[in-house]
């Protein structure tokens, strides 16, 4: 398993700041572009291939618009950890295979730590710190569809199975 | 054992005699709808991918409101490919430009009590207030639904708002949604089911109940719902559609809520959501005077022909403040109709309101009406996030169309109730 870094935010980083309305017409790597720069105008820029964003709560709340999941793929962000999300955000999120781990103590990982995330499992480990996390496992239909690689796959291989409604 | 309305209507969507929340089921969806951000332009390429056409023409519908009128090449585009994809996939039910999704779905007859529907758009839930189990889902999700006329779920809790006496002049059903995202905050809905009922809820009229389902999204929850009455059906014939048997979308009087919160509607006031969020809701007299730059009037929670109505009795025979500009977007072109027939848009223009088309546009910094750095704004719209309306440092206001209205009157934020007591002598 890799180590990620760690960005961190805190509560109610809703889907207007992830993917702005403004851009909201154009390809996704314009809309990424401006990913968060409301709260963090470098994060964009700054932010590599395999770091993982951690918020508080209430992560992603706000519009259906799954460019919010997709700006955080484009840039190379490998999980999201938080203490809640918003509903549709974390369907999106899963439906994209972006891997979206609950953990009511996400309060422990800051800015720049540097942790191991087992999603299967329901495990995050802060390399940094030591510490251990005990996160929410998903369930078995969620499992299924991420072992796919996300929904569309996931509908293209049943259909393939013949499994039409 | 004892069902809850989520409950019944989820039960019967998936083949279910019963269902109990927590349980994760897969539905068969009786309607989806989607609209020109979310719509086409995303589900195309996955339906292609997948070989397939869409399950049902019959069981869609498409409206485009997020874009229109179109402004430049991008969005051109946008409405160019959703009217194709419409034509293409035989989509008989498709309303271009006639209004917001949310408001136009009741208005053309096509929600009835006991469906199961899902929108592309997280106020879906709006729908809840026709007894409908009606909630928002991201464009891959929805393309799957699209494919398949299945979507999964899992069985909510319900939470229920029961909201007792009767609203005093100059407060709103937004009043009470901007207070109870203050008190439960913007996740307290725990993505479950939030059902409203009590005198108060029996006393509003269709579209007030359609503000109190579509700000359940502001809470969080999955879906907002009102079980359906006779102020229900009498919609519903004018609109079109048949009420069905009531009846049976009840839920059982002895099913326990997970929660229960009690409002007090006879003693609220008029509400004001600060900077940038719902949950920063307080009465409005605590917001001092914050200058207003623009007042808007518009989307699917707050420009209704009831919400236009609210704002017109503020409005009567004034005028809006030399430094404020009011922009108003009736939410659908049969609102826009109706208010131009009964003499509404004529009192709003008289005040110095600007008429904008019936869409999204400026609630979600879509279209027309941006915000530039630094001006302040109040809306009667349900989201103020930093940057949603234009730039990152403007300022958003929530209120009520009475007090958006009032605001604009005053040039900075402002009391509705003076003004209308004032009116009414």
């Amino acid at each position: 398993m890799t180590a990620h870094k760690v960005w961190r935010f805190g509560d109610n980083i809703d889907t207007d700041v992830l993917a702005p309305g403004l851009y909201m017409k154009k390809p996704i790597a314009e809309i990424a572009a401006h990913c968060l720069e409301a709260v963090a105008p470098d994060f964009a820029r700054a932010v590599r291939p395999g770091d993982i964003v951690v918020g508080g709560r209430g992560f992603g709340m706000g519009s259906s618009r799954e460019q919010a999941v997709q700006a955080l793929i484009e840039l190379g962000v490998a999980a999201v950890v938080a203490a809640s999300f918003g509903g549709i955000f974390y369907r999106n999120a899963l439906n994209h295979g972006l891997l979206a781990v609950t953990s009511m103590h996400t309060e422990s990982l800051r800015q720049d730590d540097r942790v191991m995330i087992d999603g299967m499992a329901g495990d995050i480990v802060n390399i940094t710190t030591g510490e251990r996390l005990a996160c929410e496992k998903l369930p078995p239909h969620l499992l299924a569809m991420i072992a796919d690689g996300g929904l569309v796959p996931h509908l293209a291989k049943r259909f393939a199975q013949g499994l039409t409604p | 054992m004892a069902m809850s309305l989520a409950e019944k209507i989820i039960a019967r969507a998936a083949g279910r005699d019963r269902v109990t929340s927590g349980e994760v089921v897969t539905a068969r969806v009786d309607l989806a709808m989607i609209h020109d951000s979310g719509g086409p332009r995303k589900a195309k390429p996955i339906l292609e991918r997948l070989g397939v056409k869409v399950w049902d023409p019959a069981r869609i519908v498409v409206v485009t409101d997020h874009f229109v009128p179109a402004y430049d090449a991008e969005t051109a585009a946008i409405q160019k490919l959703t009217r194709d994809w419409v034509a293409e996939q035989g989509v008989a039910n498709f309303y271009d430009m006639q209004g917001i999704c949310h408001v136009v779905l009741p208005e053309r007859g096509h929600l009835r009590p006991g469906m199961f529907v899902v929108g592309g758009d997280s106020h879906s839930p709006t729908g809840g207030a026709f007894g409908v189990y009606m909630f928002g889902v991201g464009a891959t999700e929805m393309a799957g639904v699209l494919a398949t006329g299945e979507i999964w779920l899992k069985v909510p809790e319900t939470i229920l708002i029961e909201a007792t006496g009767r609203l005093g002049p100059g407060v709103a059903a937004k009043d009470i949604m901007l207070h109870l995202c203050a008190r439960l905050g913007m996740d307290g809905g725990r993505y479950q089911a939030i059902q409203y009922t009590g005198d108060t809820i029996a006393g509003l009229p269709m579209t007030e109940r359609m503000t109190l389902c579509n700000m359940a999204a502001e809470l969080g929850a999955q879906a907002g719902l009102i079980a359906p009455d006779a102020v229900t059906a009498d919609y519903l014939r004018a609109a079109g559609a048949d009420p069905g048997d009531l009846a049976a979308w009840q839920g059982d009087a002895d099913a326990r809520p997970a929660e229960t919160h009690r409002v007090d509607a006879a003693s609220l006031g008029p509400q004001v959501a600060a900077p940038h969020s719902p949950a920063n809701s307080a009465p409005v007299g605590d917001h001092g005077a914050a200058r207003i730059d623009r007042a808007y009037i518009g989307a699917c929670t707050g420009a209704k022909l009831n919400d236009l109505h609210m704002a017109a009795s503020v409005l009567k025979g004034r005028h809006v403040a030399p430094t404020t500009r009011l922009l108003v977007a009736p939410a659908s072109t049969r609102i826009a109709a109706q208010a131009a027939a009964d003499g509404t848009l004529a009192i709003l223009t008289e005040a110095g309101a600007i008429l904008l088309a019936s869409g999204c546009g400026a609630c979600a910094g879509y279209g027309a009406g941006i915000l530039a750095e630094g001006e302040v704004c109040i809306a009667s719209t349900a989201r103020n996030f930093k940057g949603r309306m234009g730039a990152g440092s403007a300022q958003i206001y929530l209120g009520s169309p009475y007090t958006v209205a009032a605001s604009a009157v005053a040039g900075h934020i402002a009391d509705p109730r003076p003004m209308l007591a004032e009116a009414a002598r």
